[in-house]
């Protein structure tokens, strides 16, 4: 069973940006993902936990329907997005129309053989924008929100791979940003990273919760615990605790989380 | 110093056995660079006598190539604009179809489809470029002389298509390779943004790949400035400076041929021409090799 955090009186239950429902994800014949069931909050910062293998990847893939890009993959449920209450795994949904909603960083950080300008301005022009001027405003707010524009101001016709690991995700993040998401996506954004980049980028994930709702996955409890809202602990494709993060690692419900946490497993 | 304990001990057998493999790898090593060095000498020496009787600025500019008559003059270019003109016509067919195609099997072709077209596509470039001559001169070019009624039977054109028919393998199997080693999350970053399949494949895809498709491109010109049997047979063998692709013409690689199989007697002077020209052909190729390698150094991959 799914343990479901149990809100204090107090506190105020924030809207909903998206809802997983009864969710199942099949590769070929091998479930990934079993009957999951989880609401995400709109400007707040969940992140999915657990050991490797347990199926967060997959789930957050499921959300900008990455999965759609190789044969042999099959989604069951429902991901309810607000607030239109569209369901996103639905047959009658473009993949494409998603992803121009919900954008994704990823856990290594991917510029493309572009400039730094042009990095951040491809979502744009995907778009089919191809107003100067427009794109240059977007180009510089999206990554004044990576806090990536003093360091790359003066040299935005520089190719994005010359950049440091770190500034090249920040580049992803300002890559991502520019499209104005609903929602972001981060597939353990920090991985590849040293440890001041990585305290550089919890730092910016903290701000950017302001302006969009986030779901995080990392393999880091430490950042989970950091830097989030609300922590869902899954394992072997099932959901089996979420809540609100205090909530999950100090007086985490269930066994089986309390195990993870403290160390025992995993 | 102890004396080594007999585990210890150097193993004399392996040791003579190590330098055995390693002096056989070594001459076989030394096969290739000698007998390009020995080529380059041969080229090299018989140009020398030839330019010992013709100069070299005659050699450059003189417009007319008539090796063999009483009143002989020795203008390359005559040769090389049959060589220019028929690679340009095979390019321009090789160059866009190859990348097409390089791109459609990369980046939409189903795996079952890949796994058919790759293997005969191949089998395209292992057809004999004889065969391709004929086709130029027996098929194409009467199909060609129904649109273009003044074509004459031998000319640049035909066999310039067909050269490229013949170059499109190359050019597809090097391309959609670069392509194919594009790591899996520059297109993910892509598709993740909202890009369609066609969109990740020319903004993203291809110019990931381009030091690996401009190496496609730079191999395809080496190959049609090589090419030899295609031309001998449908472009006509008549030395003619002309850039016009629906005259004959005679290319540096089709005159050697003719010389080779003609009677000429050995040391003349008409002989010795295939030498310079067979000179000129190699320093061509080994510019465009060179453009090529600085091309890949220039746009080296960077993921």
């Amino acid at each position: 069973m799914i343990a479901h955090a149990e809100h204090d009186v107090a506190e105020v239950v924030p809207p909903l940006k998206a809802e997983a429902r009864n969710l199942s994800f099949h590769y070929g014949s091998f479930q990934a993902l079993k009957n999951i069931n989880m609401p995400v909050y709109e400007r707040k910062v969940t992140s999915l936990i657990g050991p490797s293998g347990c199926g967060k990847s997959t789930y957050l893939r499921c959300f900008n329907r990455m999965h759609d890009l190789y044969p042999g993959n099959r989604y069951d449920g429902t991901i309810e997005f607000h607030p239109d209450r569209t369901d996103l795994l639905s047959k009658a949904v473009d993949p494409i129309e998603v992803r121009m909603r919900i954008s994704m960083v990823f856990q290594k950080p991917n510029p493309f053989p572009k400039s730094i300008y042009e990095n951040v301005a491809y979502g744009l022009r995907v778009r089919g924008e191809s107003a100067r001027s427009v794109i240059d405003d977007k180009v510089e707010a999206a990554l004044k929100g990576a806090a990536l524009w003093g360091e790359v101001k003066d040299r935005l016709k520089e190719l994005g791979a010359n950049l440091s690991g770190g500034q090249q995700q920040r580049l992803c993040i300002a890559r991502a940003l520019a499209t104005d998401p609903e929602l972001l996506l981060f597939d353990e954004p920090t991985s590849a990273l040293d440890p001041i980049a990585t305290a550089n980028i919890e730092e910016l994930i903290s701000e950017l919760k302001e302006r969009v709702t986030i779901l995080i996955v990392t393999h880091n409890m430490q950042q989970a615990a950091r830097i989030s809202d609300y922590t869902a602990y899954m394992y072997l494709g099932e959901m089996i605790e979420f809540g609100v993060t205090d909530q999950i690692f100090i007086k985490p419900r269930r066994k089986e989380t309390e195990d993870y946490i403290t160390g025992r497993f995993g | 110093m102890s004396v080594p304990s007999d585990r210890l001990k150097k193993d004399h057998t392996r040791h003579i056995k190590e330098r055995v493999i390693e002096a056989v790898l070594l001459l076989a090593a030394c096969v290739s660079v000698f007998t390009t060095t020995a080529i380059v000498y041969i080229l090299v020496k018989e140009s020398w006598v030839f330019f010992q009787h013709v100069p070299l600025t005659d050699f450059l500019f003189d417009t007319q190539w008539t090796p063999l008559f009483d009143d002989a003059h020795y203008g390359i270019m005559v040769l090389l604009s049959g060589t220019i003109t028929s690679s340009a016509v095979a390019l321009l067919v090789a160059i866009p179809l190859g990348t097409v195609i390089a791109i459609y099997l990369s980046e939409f072709a189903p795996f079952s489809v890949r796994e058919i077209a790759k293997p005969f596509l191949e089998l395209l470039g292992g057809i004999p470029t004889i065969i391709y001559g004929y086709f130029a001169l027996l098929f194409l070019t009467p199909l060609l002389q129904k649109i273009f009624p003044s074509l004459p039977g031998f000319n640049l054109l035909s066999a310039g298509i067909v050269m490229g028919i013949m170059i499109i393998p190359y050019v597809a199997s090097l391309s959609e390779d670069a392509m194919r080693a594009v790591p899996m999350a520059l297109r993910e970053g892509s598709y993740a943004m909202g890009a369609t399949r066609l969109q990740t494949s020319l903004r993203v895809v291809v110019p990931s790949a381009v030091s690996g498709i401009a190496a496609a491109y730079i191999l395809g010109v080496s190959r049609a400035v090589g090419e030899t049997m295609i031309l001998a047979v449908a472009a006509g063998m008549q030395p003619n400076l002309t850039f016009n692709p629906t005259e004959p013409g005679a290319t540096v690689t089709s005159f050697i041929v003719q010389v080779a199989l003609g009677d000429l007697p050995h040391g003349s002077i008409g002989y010795q021409t295939i030498f310079a020209a067979g000179l000129t052909l190699m320093l061509l190729t080994l510019a465009f090799n060179l453009v090529g390698y600085y091309m890949r150094k220039k746009y080296r991959e960077v993921y």
